[in-house]
């Protein structure tokens, strides 16, 4: 049926079906993390808000006296400072070489920096066990930066490669033709302009380190982070403490969000007095 | 390459060069040929580790079709060999679960792209961001509690009386319903968001011309919208694929007494075994298979590498 044009897009009842959908999609997603949160203010000993048996916060004091909760969440930490440490200059040289390339060798690069991205976990895992183990290196969180690296330094490469797309070599040339130095270049205009990306890069970096299960699983050896600790933990039978954990990580994202949101709303005002004026 | 030397000259083009070579080199290419290498070599004691007996062969591959085990099938019984079954069924539930997330979030990426107001648009984006930024671990931990026996999602249908005795939620599809109910949580978002930047890119008035014209709306989205969204389907399904067929959360934590993954299956080689060559091998076929997807998306759809990885 043809409809009109231009207002058939934002048409109210015509996409009632559409809206409907979107707010069960939404449902769909937000419900299980509810769930899941509730289940850590249930005084019951299985992770679950239902039957509700009374409101409790023991959980959160269980979780706080846990004192491998403690380690291994430092554990994480130090690994995901490392990660950031190692993929966002080897991301940013990648993104600055390929950029530069043409033809064949810029292809054949791109391809291989992409790799890492479309391979399973556990394979990347299990590959950097087996390359360090061949030069007497052990197993441990060393190697899981190692092996985090290999496909986070591709997402900072991304990252860093659609801002270079946006940047004018012109203002290379002119910095250069001024006397400028490479080092200098670089530093000063180059740099400057790719900081955003490299920042936002470093950011996922960090949370990809952290969230990360399959890599360190094989690399970690008897260490543990703690994905892999709680991951690990659920077969031999969880307690409500891992929801409060999960509670405290959803509570950080939500802030996290709204400050974003905050500071993105106050940018766009900003914006558009500035283009009032 | 001399584009490079006059562009940031000799040090730090040399700089960037190393840091690059060191990533690819010492962080791919050389593990992926190791773990290449190392998947022909038997295991063998230490001490006969670089001797006459360790030479290479296709013996650890053919591990897949050990043990025949008589397995339940569409009602009837087979017997397979047990690791090649699981591998299958690996591969089938992972692309049925690419195909599913799919169908769901086309229209969402559409109402997001197309049709939902600009003043909307930040609070849907945002209302997405949490379950995007929780953890694998914990999606997958969500379901573990909502799909118990006699847990939130029973107690709920019982109190509204939709059903009477609790039901095992994850022994459905021959034990697998629940692994695939968690995997399509777990990545549905990984589908949604390259659908979605594509479909932005589409300009509105080519819409509205199909309209026009006299296209139904099923032919809008055929001709039109689906054609201009390829590269984000391929990009979506090759992202979803590969996440589920190397899950390792979601099969281990809403498992059934019958569900086994191929990850599993390594995982027993590497840890409980302490096979690392026959793990590599099976590894390797993982990795094979995610290749072999890549490839079909880009004939498929006929989009490039760079398309795909974004």
């Amino acid at each position: 049926m043809p409809t009109l044009p231009s207002e058939g897009l934002t048409d109210m009842g015509k996409h009632f079906f559409l809206r409907f959908y979107s707010f069960v999609f939404l449902f769909y997603l937000l419900v299980p993390l509810a769930v899941m949160a509730a289940a850590a203010f249930n005084d019951s000993a299985f992770p679950s808000p239902m039957p509700w048996k009374g409101f409790t916060l023991q959980w959160f004091s269980k979780l706080y006296n846990d004192e491998y909760i403690w380690q291994y969440t430092g554990n994480t930490f130090v690994v995901a400072v490392f990660v950031v440490l190692v993929s966002v200059p080897l991301g940013t040289a990648g993104a600055i070489l390929v950029n530069s390339l043409t033809g064949r060798s810029k292809a054949l690069l791109y391809g291989v920096m992409i790799a890492p991205v479309l391979t399973p976990g556990a394979v990347i895992g299990i590959s950097t066990l087996l390359f360090w183990y061949k030069f007497n290196v052990p197993a441990g969180l060393h190697l899981s930066v190692l092996g985090q690296s290999s496909f986070i330094a591709a997402y900072v490469m991304l990252m860093v490669l659609a801002r270079l797309q946006s940047f004018d070599g012109a203002l290379e040339e002119a910095a250069l033709d001024l006397g400028a130095t490479h080092a200098q270049m670089l530093r000063r205009i180059l740099l400057p302009h790719l900081y955003p990306a490299i920042a936002a890069g470093a950011v996922l970096a960090f949370f990809q380190s952290i969230e990360n299960f399959n890599t360190t699983q094989f690399t970690r050896g008897a260490s543990n982070t703690l994905t892999v600790y709680i991951g690990s933990k659920v077969r031999s039978g969880i307690k409500p403490d891992i929801n409060a954990l999960a509670t405290i990580m959803i509570s950080l994202t939500i802030i996290g969000a709204i400050i974003y949101e905050v500071m993105r709303r106050r940018e766009a005002a900003r914006q558009a007095a500035l283009n009032l004026e | 390459m001399r584009e490079l030397f006059r562009r940031y000259g000799s040090g730090l083009t040399l700089l960037a060069a190393a840091l690059t070579a060191f990533w690819l080199l010492a962080l791919v290419i050389f593990p992926y040929l190791g773990l290449f290498e190392q998947s022909f070599r038997p295991y063998l004691p230490v001490v006969d580790v670089g001797g006459p007996k360790d030479v290479y062969s296709f013996n650890n591959y053919m591990s897949v079709f050990h043990n025949p085990t008589e397995i339940d099938f569409l009602g009837g019984k087979i017997t397979v060999p047990i690791h090649l079954w699981v591998f299958m069924i690996t591969i089938i539930y992972s692309g049925l679960t690419t195909i599913v997330s799919l169908l769901l979030c086309y229209p969402i990426a559409y109402y997001m792209a197309k049709v939902i107001s600009p003043k909307s648009l930040p609070t849907f984006l945002l209302l997405l961001v949490v379950p995007m930024w929780v953890s694998e671990l914990l999606r997958a931990f969500a379901w573990f509690i909502i799909l118990a026996y006699k847990g939130p999602l029973t107690i709920t249908l019982q109190s509204l009386g939709i059903i009477t005795d609790p039901v095992h939620w994850t022994w459905g599809l021959g034990g697998y319903s629940g692994v695939i109910i968690g995997l399509n949580y777990a990545y549905i978002l990984f589908m949604l968001f390259p659908l979605y930047n594509a479909m932005t890119s589409l300009d509105t008035n080519q819409i509205e011309a199909a309209q026009d014209l006299g296209a139904h709306w099923w032919q809008t989205h055929w001709r039109v919208i689906v054609p201009h969204t390829k590269p984000g389907i391929a990009s979506g399904c090759v992202t979803v694929f590969m996440l589920s067929v190397g899950s390792i959360l979601v099969p281990t934590l809403v498992s059934s007494p019958s569900s086994r993954w191929f990850t599993e299956i390594i995982q027993q080689w590497m840890f409980e075994s302490q096979d690392w060559n026959t793990g590599a091998a099976y590894a390797f076929l993982l990795l094979i298979v995610c290749v072999i997807f890549v490839t079909l998306m880009m004939r498929l759809f006929k989009v490039g590498l760079a398309d795909i990885a974004k």
